[in-house]
């Protein structure tokens, strides 16, 4: 009883120690995860990879560094089937720390489509992305809610110039490119609030086809948006990136960082259930004594 | 004089060339355009027809709606219609106008590339603005000139099957996609097939006006809604002035705070007041302001410690008054200190950072969270509970409501917090707004049955009812 | 009086931004970018307002040497350091004398704060702020490898600003904001305990919900996991909480109303 006592009254930051001992050996030892695709991130993968090279996708980029654990995953393997399938991309970033982190994630992905990858017995050839041919940034604005509307109208009205300051006719990309009927689908990765206005503002008057990649713990919260329509796939938290990085035959962070999440989501699990062996016990013991009374 | 002459051979010899090739274009344009003798005629679609424009419905004006019937050809007949496009009669005015908007980008781009507005680039800059002031003033002018000093010109396409376009421009004149309001425009629709040179086009529609409207339909069930609502709780309010007994349920959160303070003033520690990371505009922390009110006093009459880290720079404003009028109103105004209530940072995890380590240093007896959270939600409340601090929270913020159930010992949920300030007050006008609630309440629940009811039998003229067009 | 105006200008501002939502007319928009350009304004002034008081009470911390008073010199330090680096930024290869000048700011202001604090000898420490202030001022003069820049970008580019921005602000950022998974697991451990049948039924629901995507239980439950916790999410999580914005909306919208109409005036201090 002595033991239960203990348990019951356990100080929180044995939990605490206890969790970051289980997520640093998990990470010590190599061990993979099998991962299994939902239909939610399945669907965004299916829609990217049945465009044609040379289709544009605009990938929003809307998180802070905050957020970039579980986001930049997403940003990656999305950008890389893209870029692999030769599809053009624009970015934007309507996070206010954002832009400076895009622009650091750009050159990263760009850096490492230029190496030869072979995955399952697949090699995949390496080739070099050009800014204006395979992309455009166009950067950071205030007032989202206006921007969004301001692109369904023209991309130029906002963004007269990209991230770097070249006018976007220069960009041999951008020509003829106007609005959001001139591209195949958006992918908002976002950690805030600004998808309510992808979604109300964007999807809901331009009625694109839209995507989220969204944080775990905002995920619950965009479902009903699947099934009515106005988003045809949600890739959530960690875990959805792992699931897209297990489709798009692109091992990374993601995946990667399911050896530490899986465990330590049993080790929360383990607690939910020590918790109430003790808590009944407890209660018998209490019953008991009760009893005696 | 020989030389005059020679260059001016020279000239013509060197532009006559362009000139006569110039002509050729126009003519062959012509051509294509007025009677087309190389294409075959059977190929020619039927022309959209009964062409319409309206000013668009319920905006602030500058928009056109184009709608027409369409050809023959489309969906059936020869089936070779591809898509239309739509033209609208522009005087060459607005050409002008352009140059002037191009003028007016370079004096622009100067003014980025000195770093300052100085005062030539300035007076040039309003030389511009009031030039296209003055153009855009001429364009209702220009526009009853049709069809002369002007021209078609293409605004844009929509794929065959669709009979509809929206001419949306803006209001500032300065940018280049403004429609002048109250000025005749026209417009005329194309059929075209893959082969762009095979076409038909509509008859003119026009001319028709632009204006903005001064109530916007499309919102009607908001504002019947919203009058439904505000003519209750001023009934409600004035009933109750009168005298009605109006009953709320007890709520154990506000019901702690007095107990809390007692609390804190027996074990010596102070009282943290977070109002949270909204706004002053934000409902939660107008509501969450009252609380503050009501503790401050509370704190006044105990001579207690206050800690108030705020998040906002308003918010922070705001705070001290209402701190600094509940110690006047407790009777002691010399014991209030600007410093109880303070700014922190706007930078969320900072803040966080800040409080908890507060929490850490202070060991508050009683910690109180009103207002708007997001993530911080739990890292607070955890921590203050690590720091064995009684709790209470109240938000509006759905998604972190559990996590402050979890780690509070008592919590406003949603609209409590609201209620909260007239359970306070105790003030019956307050108590008036809350019956008008639950009445609102009883409304929507029974819109809401049928709604299903209505659902089921597809009675889509009710669902109608309650659609809002933005 | 006093309170009068006040509660005229909340009735007609608010009145007049209640009605324009249903007028779409150009006069109505411009009105409302006027007010919106007001807010900007007002946020301004208050945010030097706001500078000012943090300023003061960590000053009045260190002053009167409270409990941990070292921390609030790292306040400091940090405040002032990265507002000299958000103003400044070089102009070539070299700093220059740029840290000694950033280092004088510093310490004219440390020197500032002693002068606050100190009962005694006064004329000491503000003759040291004064002497680092002049050098400070000397360099800023005559100094060409560095200038200031008030109104443009460029200073967001020096490398002094950026370096504290992104290896020291962004990784703090991100560790507290992940201290939020262990929280989670603190909180998890108390809550879910299954104390009545309510509780037994949020904690059912909550092991559906956390185990439905583990890759090891799929082969046992097939996806009936899977369609049981999107059934949980859609349909009683999701009535709870449109129940709550309900209520949440009507609430806002009463407390507005008492607001403009000068029933509820607790913001201004009279609960």
């Amino acid at each position: 009883m002595n033991i239960l006592d203990k348990m019951m009254r356990l100080d929180r930051r044995w939990i605490f120690l206890f969790l970051i001992v289980v997520c640093v050996v998990a990470n010590a030892v190599e061990f993979e995860v099998p991962i299994l695709v939902n239909r939610e991130v399945q669907s965004i993968y299916d829609f990217i990879d049945s465009l044609p090279p040379d289709d544009i996708v605009l990938v929003a980029i809307d998180y802070d560094p905050n957020n970039l654990a579980e986001l930049h995953p997403m940003t990656f393997t999305i950008v890389e089937q893209c870029w692999r399938k030769k599809l053009k991309i624009i970015f934007t970033s309507l996070s206010q720390n954002g832009p400076g982190m895009t622009d650091q994630a750009i050159r990263d992905i760009t850096d490492s489509m230029a190496l030869d990858r072979t995955y399952n017995g697949v090699e995949y050839k390496g080739r070099e992305i050009v800014n204006g041919i395979d992309y455009t940034f166009l950067g950071y604005k205030p007032y989202f809610a206006l921007i969004i509307l301001g692109m369904g109208q023209n991309f130029r009205l906002q963004f007269p110039t990209d991230y770097y300051g070249t006018p976007l006719d220069s960009l041999p990309m951008m020509r003829g490119v106007n609005n959001y009927d001139d591209i195949a689908c958006v992918m908002d990765i976002s950690g805030g609030n600004i998808t309510d206005y992808w979604i109300s503002y964007g999807q809901g008057r331009f009625d694109f086809p839209l995507a989220l990649g969204l944080t775990g713990v905002m995920t619950a919260q965009y479902y009903p948006y699947l099934g009515s329509g106005q988003v045809f796939g949600i890739m959530g938290g960690l875990l959805g990136a792992a699931e897209y990085e297990e489709l798009t035959e692109n091992p990374g962070l993601a995946k990667d960082g399911m050896r530490i999440q899986l465990p330590a989501h049993i080790v929360i699990i383990l607690f939910i259930v020590l918790g109430n062996i003790g808590f009944f016990i407890d209660r018998r013991k209490r019953k008991q004594e009760g009893g005696v009374q | 004089m020989v030389y005059k002459l020679t260059l001016t051979l020279l000239t013509f010899l060197l532009i006559a060339p362009v000139v006569s090739a110039q002509e050729t274009v126009a003519a062959s344009v012509e051509a294509t355009v007025g009677d087309p003798p190389m294409i075959d005629s059977s190929l020619i679609p039927a022309p959209p027809s009964d062409i319409k424009a309206v000013d668009t419905d319920n905006d602030h004006g500058h928009s056109i709606t184009v709608t027409w019937e369409l050809s023959a050809d489309d969906g059936s007949g020869m089936n070779n219609v591809l898509s239309y496009e739509v033209f609208r009669w522009v005087p060459f005015l607005m050409d002008e106008l352009d140059t002037l908007r191009v003028e007016l980008a370079r004096v622009a781009a100067e003014i980025d590339s000195v770093g300052r507005l100085t005062g030539e680039l300035k007076d040039e800059r309003a030389v511009i603005w009031a030039a296209i002031d003055d153009m855009a003033d001429q364009m209702p002018e220009a526009h009853r000139m049709y069809p002369e000093g002007g021209e078609w010109r293409l605004l844009g396409k929509v794929a065959s099957g669709v009979a509809t376009y929206d001419d949306t421009g803006g209001k500032d004149r300065k940018v280049s996609d403004f429609i002048p309001d109250f000025s005749d425009l026209y417009f005329r629709v194309e059929a075209v097939t893959s082969d762009s040179a095979i076409r038909a086009a509509s008859g003119v529609a026009g001319p028709v006006q632009s204006y903005g409207q001064w109530f916007n339909t499309g919102r009607t069930p908001v504002f019947i809604a919203f009058m439904f609502f505000g003519i209750m709780t001023v009934f409600f309010v004035i009933k109750a002035r009168r005298g009605a007994e109006l009953y709320v349920r007890p709520l154990a959160g506000i019901e702690a705070v007095d107990d809390a303070i007692g609390r804190a003033t027996e074990m010596g520690r102070p009282i943290l007041y977070v109002l949270g990371l909204g706004t002053a505009a934000d409902v939660a922390t107008i509501a969450s302001f009252t609380i503050l009110g009501r503790v401050a006093k509370r704190v006044a009459e105990y001579q207690t410690e206050l800690i108030v880290p705020t998040y906002d720079p308003i918010v922070m404003s705001v705070a001290q008054e209402v701190v600094k009028s509940s110690f006047s109103d407790a009777g002691r105004p010399e014991d209030y200190n600007e410093d109880i209530v303070y700014f922190v940072t706007q930078l969320q995890f900072a803040y966080v950072a800040a409080v908890n380590g507060t929490m850490l240093r202070e060991l508050p007896a009683t910690n109180v969270y009103m207002g708007k959270f997001f993530a911080e939600s739990l890292l607070l409340a955890e921590t203050g509970a690590l720091a064995g601090s009684i709790q209470i929270a109240g938000t509006d913020e759905i998604a972190q409501i559990p996590f402050f159930i979890v780690a509070c010992d008592f919590t406003l949920i949603g609209e409590e917090l609201y209620a909260a300030s007239a359970y306070l007050g105790r003030e019956p006008v307050l108590l008036g707004s809350l019956k008008a609630q639950d009445y609102a309440k009883a409304a929507m629940i029974l819109l809401a049955i049928v709604g299903v009811v209505a659902a089921q039998f597809e009675w889509n003229w009710f669902i109608e009812l309650f659609h809002v067009v933005d | 009086m006093k309170r009068q105006i006040p509660l005229m200008l909340v009735l007609v501002f608010g009145m007049f931004l209640i009605f324009q939502y249903f007028i779409p007319h150009e006069t109505s928009e411009k009105a409302y970018e006027f007010l919106l350009d007001w807010i900007t304004i007002i946020g301004i002034f208050a945010m030097a307002l706001a500078i000012w008081s943090l300023f003061r009470v960590t000053v009045a911390k260190v002053r009167t040497r409270k409990e941990n008073w070292g921390y609030s010199i790292f306040t400091l330090v940090g405040l002032f350091s990265m507002m000299i680096f958000g103003w400044t930024a070089p102009n070539g290869e070299g700093w220059g004398w740029y840290f000694i000048f950033v280092l004088s700011v510093l310490m004219a202001i440390g020197m500032l704060v002693q002068t606050m604090s100190v009962k005694s000898g006064r004329g000491l420490w503000a003759g040291l702020m004064f002497v680092f202030l002049i050098i400070a001022v000397l360099i800023g003069i005559f100094d060409n490898a560095w200038s200031f820049h008030f109104m443009s970008a460029e200073p967001l580019e020096n490398p002094m600003f950026r370096s504290f921005f992104d290896f020291v602000l962004m990784p703090i950022l991100a560790t507290t904001f992940s201290l939020l998974a262990f929280f989670i697991a603190s909180a998890a451990y108390r809550a879910f305990r299954a104390r009545n049948l309510l509780a037994t039924l949020l904690l059912v629901s909550a092991l559906i919900v956390m185990l439905r995507f583990n890759p090891y239980l799929t082969p046992i439950f097939g996806d009936y996991m899977a369609r049981t916790s999107n059934w949980l999410m859609n349909v009683p999580n999701l009535a709870a909480q449109r129940a709550i914005v309900m209520g949440v909306g009507l609430g806002i919208v009463a407390t507005a109303l008492k607001v403009i109409l000068g029933i509820e005036r607790g913001y201004m201090g009279k609960g």
